[in-house]
């Protein structure tokens, strides 16, 4: 059978400190000790519905949905997603304005609405469950690097 | 919407969120950076993740990854990425990035049964040496064994391939892109003679139609689909016309879903052409001029074992490749059983939605353009499905110009590039060579400088056959790199990992991360991934693009590349070739194969100056030449003046990607037609120079089932896929944040009556069963998937629900690529607690609906 792997063992590649692998969490991303056994599937996540704005990692990355979007219609007839977020509806939904890139098509000319490459929402902007990260990651924001005095301990402690 | 409430909710929101930052609002202008401290190095790299090959813009600062978009200057993509592209950021940064060696170990030395533990390279590689060492001596070549990856860099795959079948004599190397492509890539040299498209992107923007046949392209190949949906909801007449065996987001935007049984899509497509036939339809003038006529060898078995009594009952299991001649006529027969009524009765499919896809065929006046994936290419019949594809264009002549093309997308970033056109499969070599083939040795051997008669003819074990042969103690010594076969294989628990843990093999394991595989090996090895190391992709569209390393690697990890040039220099061509070689070419005696390999003077001849200024190459500066393009040239001397001609190396850092054929600094968009190909011959209008004849084979086949169909005990059709969040086994995305937490498990989606119908509530865990295992998930009846009654549906990516623990080892007979879409299993309640989170708000895995 597999041995166990060594938790010490792993301190060169993660400190076990500080928000790394859960115990509980590992087989959901190395799989269960032995293989062999069968595991509990994980519970369902609800969904976060808070409407509060997510910051972005970096200026480019589309923003995260921060609301429920069950039963949206994004089909050839309708996108619902346009119904708060398209440019004329944003004053009676207090949504956010779809980026001014959507209004550009492939070449780069400004149109006259949503652009049809645009179409697809959900192909870069998804909503989020309660879920707790696995894994921390240990991406640094660009702020971060930038504005060193804000972080504690200055530079000199990344 | 109720607006005040929203508006209320907000302001709480923004309160809230202040408070945890600790800031007072409003937060005002200070501190806002200026001058240097604003600036991020920008350069290009194509993204890690699928076959589409969008480039992507790569921001560094101190050395750090800290921001990514879409490059506006790529041609493929104009600036967009998909949600896992404009993350990338974070594919690095996992926590538990691995960076340094490990092995088993117990009181101090290798023990298989021993713990992983830290270890220092050099008793990694001499551990693993020893091993592969005692195995050829005692086994010989054929017990070592190699299984690499379309997302290995061109020359990574292309060292692997020379030491494999160069310094050890080995075809046993495979690339899991043959659980991806195999298909695709056999009918291509089967019916055209050359791998790979001839259309490119380009043809979205010129179709009519769309046909996708077993592609969810909103998910998998999000950036294409959004040049689907802008060529259809910018030209009115456009249609789309969707095939699969359940609806998603790619039906939602198809002006046509077109749901079919499993299996059955053999079926539909012999009645297209039936119609074409009927109708008289058929391009007759390109038909005599380009086109042959076969006949496929039928009943040909579904590639398990040689003792599964489905293979000893099939009549063509061992001949299954076996083609004969034949001519329209015979051919017009075969196709005359598929009537409208039968391809109804099989398929399931209503008759007005058949008739009017065989009309898009049908009509000279609309340019089709089919696409597909893993539906047609992870099938039993998986080769035939692309012949017959194929077929319908052929017969109408709708081929290999803009906008009417039978494209085959790919899923891996590379599959194209490292395991087609460098060659890592177990039957090929470089630019489409065989390793079977006599003169394609001998060819290869003049161009790598080594003796004549080295590189070996057997054609080496493909990727199932590979774990078949871990478990029966035939292959000893294994490498597993760039991939996750252990949740990604089919049968897992039977086929796969019993191999690993056999006492007789050494499996060792190169990952940046730890995952299921990894913690199966004996030793792992830590891995410098995507912008850690310097690298060349090739998209599907033939597109083969750069990039520079731009970062280091944490810790001890290294990249594929090193490993397999470090690993060479521990042993020397008297330890690993037979001696009546060395007598011949007693030159090569006493060299590691390293010497013989890569200091070979092809390979070392550019010197580090070459390296473009500003940017690390680790590999280059410890060997002290530059590897890569050293390897790449070497590369491109195999298609060179052939049709497979790629630019010079110094060409692709400069542009975004070239399509070969590039010929006088011109790509080539659309490859056997004479005006755009070079290679076609003045007058002749179009020519499929890849076979003798410059025509292409139209393969007559049957309607076969497939290996396993839902009974009385095992109930419901098992598909398996993926999800648009994650990318596989989720090693990359499951450690993003974000991405994860947009779907945070895999579910078993099911038609919402199948559930009732077995008590099942929504959230419910479950266990699904089949004849060779099951596992645990959580019934979804709603969101982004609709399966129709008896099918169910399962993405791969989450290593707590193995699903390839319950599908089946088939494969395709020919292309010996896997069926993950089909297979048998059975639903039932795990317990009785545990269901959907009470809200009033439901789960947003919810697709749009």
């Amino acid at each position: 059978m597999r041995p166990r792997l060594l938790l010490g063992a792993m301190a060169g590649m993660a400190c076990l400190a500080a928000g790394t692998l859960l115990a509980q969490d590992a087989p959901r991303l190395r799989g269960p000790e032995p293989f062999t056994v069968e595991q509990p599937a994980p519970p369902m996540q609800r969904a976060i519905t808070n409407d509060v704005r997510v910051r972005r990692n970096y200026p480019d990355q589309p923003p995260l949905i921060p609301h429920s979007i069950e039963g949206y219609a994004l089909d050839l007839h309708a996108n619902k997603c346009m119904s708060c977020h398209a440019r004329r509806f944003t004053e009676q939904s207090q949504a956010p304005m779809i980026s001014v890139t959507h209004y550009q098509d492939r070449e780069g000319n400004t149109l006259g609405g949503l652009a049809p490459r645009r179409y697809s929402c959900l192909a870069c902007h998804v909503p989020q469950t309660e879920a707790r990260p696995l894994v921390e990651n240990r991406f640094v924001d660009m702020d971060a690097l930038t504005e060193p005095e804000r972080q504690p301990g200055g530079r000199s402690n990344r | 919407m109720d607006l005040s409430r929203r508006g209320m909710m907000k302001a709480q929101a923004a309160a809230a969120a202040a408070m945890a930052a600790n800031v007072t609002l409003p937060a005002g202008a200070q501190n806002i950076p200026l001058g240097e401290e604003l600036r991020l190095k920008w350069d290009k790299a194509p993204c890690r993740f699928c076959g589409t090959g969008c480039g992507v813009m790569v921001g560094v600062k101190d050395g750090r990854v800290v921001a990514t978009h879409g490059d506006m200057r790529a041609e493929v993509n104009r600036g967009l990425n998909c949600v896992k592209g404009y993350f990338l950021s974070k594919i690095m940064y996992g926590s538990d990035r691995l960076t340094q060696p490990m092995m088993r170990m117990r009181n101090g030395r290798f023990d298989k049964e021993g713990d992983l533990q830290p270890v220092s390279w050099d008793q990694a590689f001499d551990t693993m040496a020893a091993h592969w060492k005692k195995v050829l001596k005692e086994k010989g070549p054929e017990a070592v064994g190699m299984f690499g990856s379309g997302q290995w860099t061109l020359w990574e795959g292309y060292a692997a391939s020379k030491l494999m079948r160069a310094g050890f004599r080995s075809n046993n190397l495979d690339p899991n892109a043959r659980h991806c492509m195999a298909s695709a890539a056999v009918s291509f040299i089967r019916t055209f003679g050359m791998d790979e498209p001839m259309g490119c992107y380009d043809d979205f923007e010129n179709a009519d139609a769309f046909v996708l046949w077993g592609s969810n392209m909103a998910e998998m190949h999000p950036i294409l689909w959004t040049r689907v949906t802008d060529r259809r909801l910018s030209a009115e007449h456009v249609r789309i016309h969707t095939l699969s065996t359940y609806e998603h987001r790619t039906t939602d935007l198809s002006d046509a879903a077109v749901i079919f049984r499993p299996g059955s899509d053999l079926a539909i497509m012999n009645y297209i052409a039936n119609h074409i036939i009927r109708t008289g339809a058929v391009n007759r003038e390109f038909v005599e001029r380009h086109v042959n006529f076969r006949m496929a060898n039928t009943d040909i078995g579904y590639g398990l074992r040689p003792d599964n009594v489905l293979e000893q009952r099939a009549q063509h299991a061992n001949d299954a490749q076996v083609s004969q001649p034949s001519d329209f006529e015979a051919y017009a027969r075969l196709v005359s059983d598929y009537t409208l009524d039968r391809a109804h009765e099989l398929s399931g499919v209503p008759k007005p939605q058949l008739e009017a896809l065989a009309k898009l065929y049908a009509d000279p006046k609309t340019k089709v353009m089919s696409l597909w994936t893993m539906g047609f290419n992870q099938h039993v019949r998986g080769v035939w499905a692309n012949h017959m594809v194929y077929n319908l264009h052929l017969l109408t002549g709708k081929i290999a110009e803009p906008g009417n093309s039978p494209f085959s997308l790919t899923g891996q970033p590379s599959a194209c590039g490292t395991a087609r056109e460098v060659g890592t499969f177990s039957h090929r070599l470089p630019a489409d060579m065989q390793v079977a083939n006599p003169e394609h040795r001998k060819h290869a051997e003049h161009l790598w400088k080594l003796p004549e008669g080295l590189l070996p003819g057997k054609v080496g074990f493909h990727a199932v056959e590979q774990d078949r042969m871990l478990k029966d103690g035939k292959l000893n010594a294994y490498w597993i790199m760039c991939n996750n076969n252990l949740q990604t294989a089919p049968n897992t628990n039977n086929e796969t990992y019993p191999g690993y843990r056999n006492p007789q093999n050494l499996i060792v394991c190169s990952d940046p991360y730890p995952t299921v595989t990894g913690m199966a090996a004996d030793i792992v090895l830590p891995t410098a991934m995507w912008v850690e190391k310097e690298g060349a992709y090739g998209n599907a569209e033939r597109r083969t693009h750069f990039w520079h390393q731009l970062v280091n690697a944490p810790g001890e990890a290294r990249s594929d590349l090193w490993q397999l040039m470090e690993f060479s220099k521990r042993f020397t061509t008297d330890e690993v070739w037979p001696a009546e070689i060395l007598a011949k070419a007693p030159a090569y005696r006493g060299k590691t194969l390293f010497e013989v390999l890569f200091r070979n003077g092809q390979v070392d001849r550019f010197p580090l100056s070459d390296i473009a200024a500003g940017y690390e190459n680790r590999e280059s500066k410890e060997y002290g030449f530059y590897v890569q393009k050293g390897l790449f040239e070497e590369y491109a001397s195999f298609g060179r003046g052939h049709g497979h001609d790629l630019a010079p190396f110094d060409a692709y850092h400069e542009a975004r990607g070239l399509r070969w054929p590039v010929v006088n600094g011109q790509e080539t968009r659309w490859r056997y037609r004479e005006g755009y190909d070079p290679y076609v011959e003045k007058g002749s209008g179009l020519q499929f120079y890849g076979n003798p004849d410059k025509r292409a084979n139209i393969m007559g086949a049957p309607y076969e089932p497939p290996a396993e169909m839902p009974d009385q005990d095992y109930d419901l059709w098992l598909v398996t896929g993926r999800v648009l969040e994650h990318w596989h086994s989720g090693t990359m995305t499951l450690r993003v944040p974000e991405l994860y937490k947009a779907f945070p498990g895999a579910v078993l989606f099911m038609h919402p009556e199948d559930a009732q119908k077995r008590g099942l509530r929504r959230g419910q865990e479950v266990k699904i069963a089949s004849r060779r295992g099951e596992i645990r998930s959580r019934v979804e009846t709603r969101g982004r998937n609709k399966v129709p009654r008896g099918v169910v549906f399962v993405p791969f990516f989450d290593a707590s629900q193995l699903i390839n623990k319950v599908t089946l080892d088939a494969t395709d007979p020919i292309s010996k690529q896997t069926d993950f879409k089909k297979c048998a299993v059975k639903v039932v309640a795990a317990s009785v607690q545990a269901a959907a989170p009470q809200s009033a708000e439901p789960d947003p895995r919810g697709g749009p609906r």
